[in-house]
């Protein structure tokens, strides 16, 4: 089954008196359990892609299809239900609530969910000891690094369960050190729970452990790379 | 939906403290000014109260049965029989604190120096003295002893006016219902003092027997004059005093016998309205300005929320509910420093030194500051209502942000 499916999709947006094509007539089948990366050059689409793809953004023309299920065409109530219950969301820069510890901002997305306390608690802590930060639970963002943010970022995408996780440059401000840290627990959550993986960077090191890149250019799919993992 | 509430009133609390120095100067405003509601309240409605007790203790009672055409004929051939009957069982119920009848009258005044137009009414003085301050007030001789006593008790500025004093002899010149001159001598035995002037100088107090022997009236009076328990809800008492006295009689509440005294009390409420109104105009505009710059400031958070899943209705809960929290903590702490101030003062503030040209008005040299629940009530609701609506704006802009350019805001 298809975890992801972009029938001829088209964007186009306003940058001040310029209007930019950010998706050209882009066609894509992502399997279930995928671990794709979006390659391109900063405006390249990727991001406009993946905003497409994660109900953040809307395209002009095309269709959507998200397992199994059309959602170009639902309203931004639905949208926001299902980015809720279906996409984990990893950002560029950590993006977590500042005045949230680790395991509050982990359990941000349940909490509105409405999954019990106790369930929470238990998922949580449980992730949390998975992207090894067992002891910084209490911990506020400021309180930590951004390699360790961005693992807390990763532990509530993923806290939920959801089928598909949409990541942005999620290596873009962290060393190389950290990067390649995340993106190996990027990996293993993939291999253990069969989580879609859904990157985009323009970062090599992160292609490397992709075992699908497709390169976009100007809003179009200009190669689609398909190999074994490294 | 309960942890979605959960996690709106914990973000909420949480950014409400986040810069903790705007909250507190924006905290102490509302304090200040829920204060300043509670507290001005207090005070005029004291100053109100003490006008409308006076005004009502002076004769009126809280409510009165006349002849129909009394009030525009105030004369003797305008009189009722005494209570009977279904009224007499009625003034004779717990609602009724104290009643009295009385025959009122114009009349002439005169001593050997001055003479004056004065209100000639006689009383019943056991009954009167639960009703009106006459009794109270004699500062000089004795009240009247009964209803038959021939004695006369005279306001301190009449007996100036008239040159006259305590034993001395007057003549009361009236007419009886057949147009005729009544008169008889009088000797004053009390002199008493009002915070009205007015009162001080017309009216003359009889006992009730004698100035109907005088008038040749046999048991007839001018007026019941009945008092509840509050001045301020006399409806029920008016409402089973009138179904008893019938329709031949018209039964008043104070507030319609002194309509100036009832239009005042009438204004002070809608006073009380516009006071609060106008002190929390002045706050909304911190209040807002709060709201904006906290929302501001979180323009990539609201983003990142919009993006996880939360609705924009989440996000507008969210913000009312910081300011709501906001309001309700200032409340708490307002209505308890407005109940420190109030507490202290209720032996009352000596307003003599500005308070000399109000008496005019009926008002004391003494304030005694009432704190009504009806008045911390309507404040609170006010507050929170009024700041429910001036924090909807920027709430509202921040659950309309678009996450994708909210969440990449620098």
């Amino acid at each position: 089954m298809k975890s992801v499916r972009c029938i001829d999709l088209c964007k186009t947006y306003r940058q001040g008196e310029i209007e930019v094509t950010g998706l050209d007539h882009v066609n894509l089948e992502i399997e279930e359990g995928g671990f794709v990366c979006l390659s391109a050059p900063s405006g390249g689409g990727k991001t406009t892609l993946l905003n497409a793809i994660g109900g953040l953004d809307t395209p002009d023309s095309g269709e959507i299809w998200l397992a199994g299920n059309r959602v170009d065409n639902l309203s931004k109530g639905e949208l926001a239900k299902m980015r809720l219950h279906q996409i984990g969301f990893v950002f560029q820069a950590y993006n977590l609530i500042p005045v949230l510890t680790a395991r509050e901002n982990v359990e941000f997305v349940m909490e509105v969910q409405g999954v019990a306390a106790a369930d929470r608690q238990k998922r949580s802590l449980e992730i949390l000891e998975e992207v090894g930060l067992t002891g910084l639970e209490d911990r506020r963002p400021a309180q930590m690094s951004g390699g360790q943010q961005q693992r807390v970022a990763v532990a509530r995408a993923i806290a939920s369960r959801p089928a598909l996780v949409l990541a942005d440059e999620p290596t873009a401000n962290l060393d190389s050190q950290s990067a390649d840290q995340l993106m190996e627990l990027f990996v293993e959550l993939n291999r253990n729970h069969g989580t879609t993986f859904v990157i985009a960077t323009h970062d090599q090191r992160v292609m490397g452990y992709a075992r699908r890149v497709i390169r976009m250019l100007d809003g179009q799919i200009v190669g689609d790379e398909k190999k074994e993992a490294a | 939906m309960m942890g979605g509430l959960r996690i709106i009133l914990r973000l909420a609390w949480r950014n409400l403290w986040r810069n903790h120095r705007r909250t507190l100067i924006m905290l102490a405003a509302i304090v200040i000014g829920v204060w300043a509601m509670i507290f001005m309240t207090a005070l005029m409605r004291g100053m109100v109260d003490d006008m409308v007790k006076d005004g009502v203790s002076v004769l009126p009672g809280h409510v009165q049965i006349h002849h129909p055409d009394f009030r525009d004929d105030p004369t003797i051939t305008n009189v009722i029989a005494p209570p009977s009957g279904e009224l007499l069982e009625v003034l004779s119920r717990p609602e009724v604190v104290a009643w009295a009848t009385r025959v009122r009258v114009p009349a002439v005044i005169s001593s050997e120096r001055d003479t004056r137009g004065v209100t000639l009414v006689g009383i019943e003085p056991e009954r009167e003295r639960g009703i009106s301050f006459v009794a109270a007030d004699v500062t000089e001789g004795r009240f009247l002893e009964s209803r038959d006593d021939r004695g006369l008790v005279v306001g301190r500025k009449l007996v100036e006016k008239l040159e006259t004093g305590l034993g001395k002899r007057v003549v009361i010149m009236s007419q009886d219902p057949e147009n005729e001159i009544a008169d008889r001598g009088f000797r004053i035995v009390g002199i008493f003092d009002s915070k009205l002037a007015q009162y001080e100088e017309g009216y003359v107090f009889g006992g009730e027997g004698t100035i109907q022997d005088l008038l040749g009236v046999g048991d007839a009076i001018s007026e019941v004059a009945i008092l509840g328990a509050d001045y301020r809800d006399v409806e029920g008492l008016h409402r089973m005093v009138a179904d008893a006295a019938g329709p031949e009689v018209e039964v008043l509440p104070w507030n319609e016998l002194d309509s100036y005294l009832g239009s005042m009390l009438a204004v002070m409420d809608g006073f009380v309205v516009v006071w609060i109104v106008v002190v929390f105009l002045a706050l909304s505009f911190g209040l807002v300005n709060t709201l904006v710059m906290a929302v501001f400031e979180r323009v990539r958070e609201i983003g990142l929320m919009l993006a996880l899943g939360m609705t924009p209705r989440n996000i507008l809960s969210q913000i009312l509910a910081e300011s709501i929290l906001l309001l309700i903590i200032g409340l708490a702490i307002g209505n308890l420093a407005a109940w420190a101030a109030i507490e202290p003062l209720k032996d009352g503030i000596d307003v003599s030194i500005v308070g000399e040209g109000m008496e005019y008005f009926g008002a004391a040299s003494m304030l005694y500051p009432a704190l009504y629940l009806k008045d911390v009530v309507l404040a609170n609701v006010i507050v929170i209502v009024l700041g429910f609506f001036a924090s909807l704006s920027p709430a509202w802009r921040a659950s309309r942000y678009d996450p994708v350019r909210a969440i990449t805001k620098v």
